[in-house]
């Protein structure tokens, strides 16, 4: 890939915090994203895998410069191949770079459906399209003039699907879009990001679900406790040997065509002091170097953070 | 469309019109307890102490008579109930007019003295507290903050009494008391007279509601502020302003109409202080001189014309929920 044709977005090393004051005004730290890198590139479609909990919303939203004012960010950002600063996203998002939020909650409770959607534009051509995106979606038009508190859970994310669908962009935060839809609405859902990021885009599918990403991604990357363990082209997910880390082999596992096979423990806490490799506690091959840092590296065009991994 | 909230609001006056009348009937006996029980002689308040000693057994029987002590309060009591269910509230004592005739006169200065101070407060208090909580901690919210914090504890006599001293005693800005000049005709009182003693009478006493519904104000705009739809907006590239005017006021619109609404009652114990202060002839004065006068018609008048607007006030807040939030509003369809 040459420089003339960046990638669409890469984050490298992005570690987020949060400071808390506790009793006594003493302020403590709370790392719940560590050390965590991806990247999209053009045409691709990228899907970010992890549990409940592991800071992929985090993720999604440091993208689009919309922390809490307790929470710090460091690590590089970059869109199209320019750091991606407050400034700039500032500028962006809403147009370059859209997102597609987890739930209604992201919808005002007191606000119609359809001029949310429309951003409050009230031009004809807008209007248009975004008539046409609620067809696409199987929305009715009175679906428009409603309340969010009218919709299903399904209407509700055809709608924010609409919503990012409304704008330009080219890159698409896709913050679990697809629960509560029906499997031919959330298929719908993922043909429409595959078509926008094949026209040269850049999609970022955050998820828990791996069946999901397995379907339409490109490459994967596996959060777990707030970093990126593994990034690996889908085509490695055909059998446990290709993938490298243990936690992605345990996920593969456990889904339903290979054997279904649960996996004991919890991830930690968010803010827990891991040291070293935050599976460990779960690891079945762990050793005593599991507890030293453990840097992320290229292994098999894929990337890794795991020293045992071959 | 509305038949749903037509119906429902029909029963929602029903039940309120009820209420009202059970409220009517506990404030009458409460107040008129506690008149009769009171220990001011009515009679000795009204002829003096002097008055009373020098008075023969023929005229004090008179009195008696005419303040109606010389009957059981029960009875006295029923027969006042009796008249009012016929819509007579009787005779003031202290006036010497029928009470309904004192309660429009008074009522028409506390009505504009009190709907001032409640539009005034209303509005400066929901901007400043939208200020505030959009600017949570810079400099501007906390001198919003601390200034809203003083005034809610300070008491509304004491804030009247500066008032009347730095404005009207050392400045002479405003008139010292009364709701039009002494000395004109009240053919010639103006309402550029009649305002200019309303102004100091009414900020003041707007200051106290300003505070509370800055404070609470502020409260749910944080909160709105904290909300999912908030940080979408931001995400879409949203400005402040617009999502300010888009979805902050229009998410703290119901709760600042409940906190304005609530605040009629506190508008309304203040404005007996404040009316005192300024010598205000309002309801509130009035209300004052008939519980120390013993005059227990026209107090019981005024209780039920209070207990009634603040009723009123609560039952058009209600009302005006149902109107503008959209979950009540479309309950009918979503069935
Ligand atoms: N405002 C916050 N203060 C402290 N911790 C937070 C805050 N928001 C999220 N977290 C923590 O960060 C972690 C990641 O959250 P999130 O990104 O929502 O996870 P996911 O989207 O993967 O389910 C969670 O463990 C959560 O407790
Ligand atoms: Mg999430």
């Amino acid at each position: 890939m040459t420089d003339r044709n960046p990638d669409i977005l890469t984050v490298e090393d992005l570690t987020i915090r949060f400071s808390r004051y506790e009793k006594g005004l003493r302020k403590t730290d709370l790392t719940v994203i560590n050390g965590l890198s991806v990247s999209v590139a053009n045409s691709e479609l990228v899907a970010v895998v992890g549990s409940s909990g592991s800071g992929k919303s985090l993720l999604a939203h440091t993208l689009l410069g919309i922390l809490p004012s307790n929470c710090g960010a460091s690590g590089a950002i970059r869109f199209l191949g320019e750091p991606l600063d407050n400034r700039r996203i500032a500028d962006l998002r809403g147009k370059r770079i859209v997102l597609v939020p987890q739930s209604v909650t992201y919808l005002d409770p007191l606000k119609k459906v359809g001029p949310q959607v429309l951003n409050d534009r009230t031009d004809p051509p807008s209007i248009r399209a975004q008539e046409k995106l609620f067809e696409y979606y199987g929305l009715s038009p009175k679906t428009a003039g409603l309340y969010p508190f009218e919709l299903s859970g399904g209407m509700a994310r055809r709608v924010l699907l609409s919503a990012a669908m409304m704008e330009t962009p080219r890159l698409i935060i896709a913050d679990e879009p697809t629960p509560g839809l029906h499997l031919s609405a959330a298929k719908k859902a993922m043909l429409n990001f595959r078509n926008f990021a094949n026209e040269g885009n850049g999609v970022l599918l955050i998820t828990h679900d791996l069946e999901l990403a397995l379907e339409t991604a490109d490459k994967i990357a596996v959060f777990y406790a707030g970093t990126t363990v593994e990034v690996a082209p889908v085509g490695d997910f055909r059998s446990a040997a290709t993938l490298r880390h243990p936690y992605t082999k345990a996920l593969w596992r456990a889904l339903p065509q290979n054997g279904f096979q649960p996996f004991p423990g919890t991830q930690p806490y968010a803010g827990d002091p891991i040291k070293g490799c935050p599976f460990a506690k779960r690891c079945p091959t762990v050793s005593d170097a599991c507890h030293l840092d453990i840097p992320q590296r290229e292994l098999r065009g894929g990337l890794v953070r795991c020293h045992q991994a071959v | 469309m509305s038949s749903f909230w037509q119906k429902s609001a029909a029963g929602y006056l029903l039940k309120s019109t009820v209420r009202l009348v059970l409220v009517i009937a506990a404030v009458s006996v409460i107040s008129f307890v506690l008149v009769s029980e009171s220990p001011i002689d009515p009679i000795k308040a009204y002829v003096g102490e002097v008055g009373l000693a020098n008075m023969n057994e023929e005229t004090y029987a008179k009195f008696q008579a005419y303040f109606g002590t010389d009957i059981p309060p029960v009875k006295r009591y029923l027969n006042w109930a009796h008249d009012f269910i016929r819509g007579d509230m009787g005779q003031s004592l202290l006036y010497r007019q029928p009470v309904t005739g004192v309660i429009k006169e008074k009522f028409a200065n506390s009505m504009a003295l009190m709907a001032l101070a409640w539009v005034f407060s209303g509005i400066v208090a929901f901007v400043l507290g939208v200020l505030a909580g959009v600017f949570k901690n810079s400099a501007l919210d906390k001198i919003i903050k601390n200034y809203a914090l003083v005034l809610a504890s300070a008491p509304t006599f004491w804030l009247a009494l500066i008032a009347l001293m730095v404005f009207s005693v050392w400045l002479r800005i405003f008139p010292i008391g009364f709701s039009v000049p002494l000395g004109v005709a009240a053919a010639d009182v103006t309402v550029w007279d009649s305002l200019y003693h309303l102004a100091l009478p009414a900020l003041t006493l707007s200051l106290t509601g300003i505070a509370s519904i800055t404070l609470h104000t502020r409260e749910k705009v944080i909160d709105v502020m904290g909300e999912d739809y908030i940080l979408y907006a931001r995400a879409r590239g949203q400005r402040l302003w617009p999502m300010v005017t888009g979805h902050v006021i229009r998410n703290v619109t119901l709760p600042a109409i409940t906190l304005q609404f609530a605040s009629i009652s506190e508008i309304f114990g203040g404005s007996v202080l404040v009316e005192q202060v300024f010598s205000f002839p309002g309801l509130g004065q009035a209300a004052v001189r008939a519980g120390i006068g013993g005059d227990a018609p026209l107090l019981l008048g005024i209780a039920i014309i209070s207990a009634a607007l603040v009723f009123g006030g609560n039952l058009l807040a209600n009302l005006l929920y149902g109107l503008i939030d959209p979950k009540i509003r479309r309950q009918g369809r979503a069935s």
